[in-house]
């Protein structure tokens, strides 16, 4: 099943909280596993991916990857890559949140595998995740300052006495 | 014989800490004493890299492992976004440093697909020469690691040896021991060395005889069976939710391997095998399970090789760097691109805005998102066979903490 | 006579000698005893922190065999002569390197292999959480350049480490 046949069975029933099917096809490959759909609607986002993971026709098992992307527009971005080991098929969404109010709603109760994925989201781009079991940072130190990956992040001179530029 | 499950299905089972805590269900009346936090401290000489776990123990009994990750960050993200793309292959393979041509090559590729760049037939030929020869190579460490950490020195020495005799044919060819930046977007760095089609029919007959050595030696061995069969059971529907690959899925007997359902490269020209754990010493998905998984994924690379090195295009000169573009810019666009590494499903998110530096890198390491799973399978057993847990997890900590 | 009386005749004693005499005698230099003993069994503390540590494993293991020159792993630092610091240090990690460190009994040595633990190593320029050279916290003895160092360049910075234990005095402690 095609991403855009994914996305017609989402707009059936979550109509108004899908937005739109963005492609990529360089290659065949980046065709399918490039493209992705938006989710216009964050508060919408649990309930889309229980049912991309309960509903027959789709049965997404699995979360491949979570990853966070800064557009330098003053927006923050999640990306989620799901797969249906049963029926072979992948798709690609997005969520996208102003720097203001960067809080998207966890989905570790659906996927346990987002767990990590997420704390690590936190750490590196600041974004916080509502609901999430576990929120502390999980590769720096707590009291590290900033979220690195941030295209406006600027290391910091000394931490902990230690000088941190070369 | 318990079944192979093959179906994928899964229940939801909810991975929390009120899973069944198994303690109870062996002494159920036994007095109670405090709980006790123990530190295995970044250093140790069986984390396997800087690891720190936290471990609430009840007596000799594991009651919660909290791992600490983070000791070797090293920010592999954010260089990504200042370097050009042929700079960022130096750091890929830095990140998981056991099986780097593997992880150049997940790069390589996933740059190549966004380009649409096709690579030569002899390209493609060698990539797969060495991406198994580098399967070996892991797995060697893997499982001579794996016998030091249970307390068998010997395997440890034979599977070095043994490793060393593909360092040197990885070195005839690129000049470098094991990080070898080999893998290029479109081709690779330099030409297969003329002696190393050879050197390698001689390394297989002694990796054939060193095989059946270390299975009588090591795997089979009655102490190794003892310390890590029903060790560590990992069910295939916790696998599959909570996000394993590689050895470790394959080993709770989900047959899964990326290389057979999801082809890339000219692995469907090949005739392998995929082996799934199937409980022969104990439950299925155990570590022993996990260790003998590659086991039989180091004979089933063989088998690659020999076909590799029947049907390469030996009269093929072709210049291995004809399909490098000038300037590798990808179009604007996205990517998850993945591979099969040793160690699992290898992925790389790419997102480029028409640039000579990547705008986003990141990638999806299998050993991170293994290690992710040692609480659930390490609750009610005891302080020694978590050793023999995190041997058979197999992570490096390069890929854990980029 | 015994058999004791014709060893006693085959013997010479007749040629003074410096270093031996009669009954096993040596003569030398405390400085010089003391250093040959401890050049000669370094014993390292196994601290392996990135993909230098493989190559430090391999330099243990059967073809470079690290063991030859005395250097024997061992777990715990406050059993070991000298800390390879193999790898790149993080800013996380360099408080518990100087912790091990000071755990560490006299005399110690550092030898800090690799070009991360040098200088930083690839990561000097925008590694937000790379300490750029474990020498700003611990002081070294020997660094090994290299990414990662061959098992011989390994090996030829522990000669150079036993060559400056070879000079050191016992006179200023």
């Amino acid at each position: 099943m095609t991403t855009p046949e994914i996305r017609d069975i989402l707009l059936e029933n979550f109509d108004g909280k899908i937005g739109d099917y963005h492609e990529f096809a360089k290659s065949e490959y980046q065709k399918r596993y490039g493209s992705y759909i938006d989710v216009a609607d964050k508060e919408w986002l649990r309930d889309v991916c229980l049912f991309l993971r309960d509903d027959d026709r789709l049965q997404f098992n699995s979360l491949l990857c979570l990853s966070t992307l800064d557009n330098n527009d003053s927006t923050l971005s999640v990306v989620y890559h799901l797969e249906s080991t049963i029926l072979r098929h992948v798709l690609a969404m997005k969520v996208t949140v102003p720097v203001t109010e960067t809080e998207v709603p966890s989905i570790t109760d659906v996927w346990p595998h987002a767990n990590w994925h997420e704390r690590e989201g936190w750490d590196m781009m600041g974004i916080r995740f509502v609901g999430h079991p576990d929120h502390r940072r999980i590769l720096l130190e707590e009291d590290y300052p900033g979220h690195p990956l941030r295209k406006d992040f600027r290391e910091p001179t000394f931490y902990h006495g230690m000088k941190v530029p070369y | 014989m318990p079944e192979i499950i093959d179906s994928h299905k899964i229940a939801t089972r909810a991975l929390t800490k009120e899973a069944t805590f198994r303690a109870e269900k062996l002494e159920p009346r036994r007095v109670r004493t405090e709980e006790m936090l123990l530190n295995m401290g970044p250093q140790h000489p069986s984390t396997h890299g800087v690891l720190r776990l936290e471990v609430v123990l009840d007596g000799e009994l594991v009651v919660d492992v909290r791992p600490h990750i983070g000791y070797l960050h090293r920010c592999f993200e954010k260089h990504t976004e200042s370097m050009t793309y042929p700079q960022v292959m130096p750091y890929v393979d830095r990140t998981d440093y056991l099986a780097s041509m593997s992880s150049g090559h997940g790069f390589a590729l996933a740059v190549e697909r966004m380009m649409g760049i096709e690579v030569p037939e002899k390209v493609e030929y060698i990539r797969v020469l060495f991406l198994e020869l580098q399967r070996i190579a892991s797995h060697l460490v893997a499982i001579g690691a794996y016998g030091l950490d249970i307390g068998a020195f010997t395997p440890f020495l034979y599977c070095f040896e043994l490793r060393e005799r593909i360092i040197e044919m990885f070195e005839r060819t690129c000049g470098a021991r094991f990080l070898y930046n080999y893998m290029w977007v479109g081709g690779l760095s330099h030409d297969l060395h003329p002696t190393v089609p050879e050197l390698c029919r001689e390394f297989l007959k002694e990796s054939r005889k060193a095989h059946k050595e270390i299975v009588d030696l090591l795997t089979f061995n009655k102490i190794f069976v003892e310390r890590t069969g029903n060790v560590g059971i990992l069910p295939a529907d916790v696998a599959i939710a909570g996000g394993a690959s590689g050895p470790v899925l394959r080993g709770s007997g989900v047959k899964w391997d990326l290389r057979r359902d999801d082809p890339y490269s000219i692995y469907d020209r090949f005739d392998f095998d995929i082996p799934v754990g199937t409980g022969l010493v104990g439950a299925v998905g155990d570590a022993w399970d996990r260790n003998w998984v590659r086991v039989c994924e180091w004979e089933e690379s063989m088998n690659i090789i020999e076909q590799v090195l029947d049907t390469y295009p030996y009269e093929d000169t072709t210049n291995v760097q004809a399909a490098i573009p000038k300037r590798i810019k990808p179009p604007a666009g996205e990517i998850y691109s993945r591979t099969e590494t040793p160690r699992g499903e290898q992925g790389y998110y790419v997102v480029s805005r028409d640039g000579i530096n990547p705008w986003r890198v990141k990638q999806r390491s299998p050993a991170f998102c293994n290690l992710s799973l040692l609480p659930h399978i390490s609750r009610g057993c005891l302080v020694g066979d978590l050793i023999a847990i995190i041997g058979s997890l197999d992570f490096v900590l390069g890929e854990v903490d980029r | 006579m015994g058999l004791l009386d014709t060893l006693h005749d085959q013997v010479d004693y007749s040629i003074p000698n410096d270093k031996t005499g009669e009954g096993s005698v040596v003569v030398t230099s405390v400085d010089a005893l003391f250093n040959w003993a401890r050049l000669s069994s370094l014993w390292q503390m196994g601290f392996g922190l990135a993909c230098c540590a493989i190559e430090m494993m391999a330099t243990s293991a059967s073809r470079f065999d690290m063991m030859r020159f005395g250097v024997i792993p061992r777990p715990s630092p406050r059993q070991s002569d000298v800390i390879i610091i193999s790898g790149t240090v993080t800013l996380k990690m360099a408080s518990r390197i100087k912790m091990l460190y000071e755990q560490m009994p006299d005399p110690k040595y550092v030898i800090s292999m690799g070009a991360c633990a040098t200088c930083g190593g690839p990561y000097w320029e925008h590694g937000y959480h790379v300490l750029k050279g474990v020498d700003r916290v611990i002081p070294v003895d020997v660094y090994v350049p290299g990414c990662p160092p061959r098992p011989e360049a390994l090996l030829e910075g522990l000669m150079r480490l036993q060559e400056k234990v070879r000079q050191e005095t016992t006179k200023t402690v």
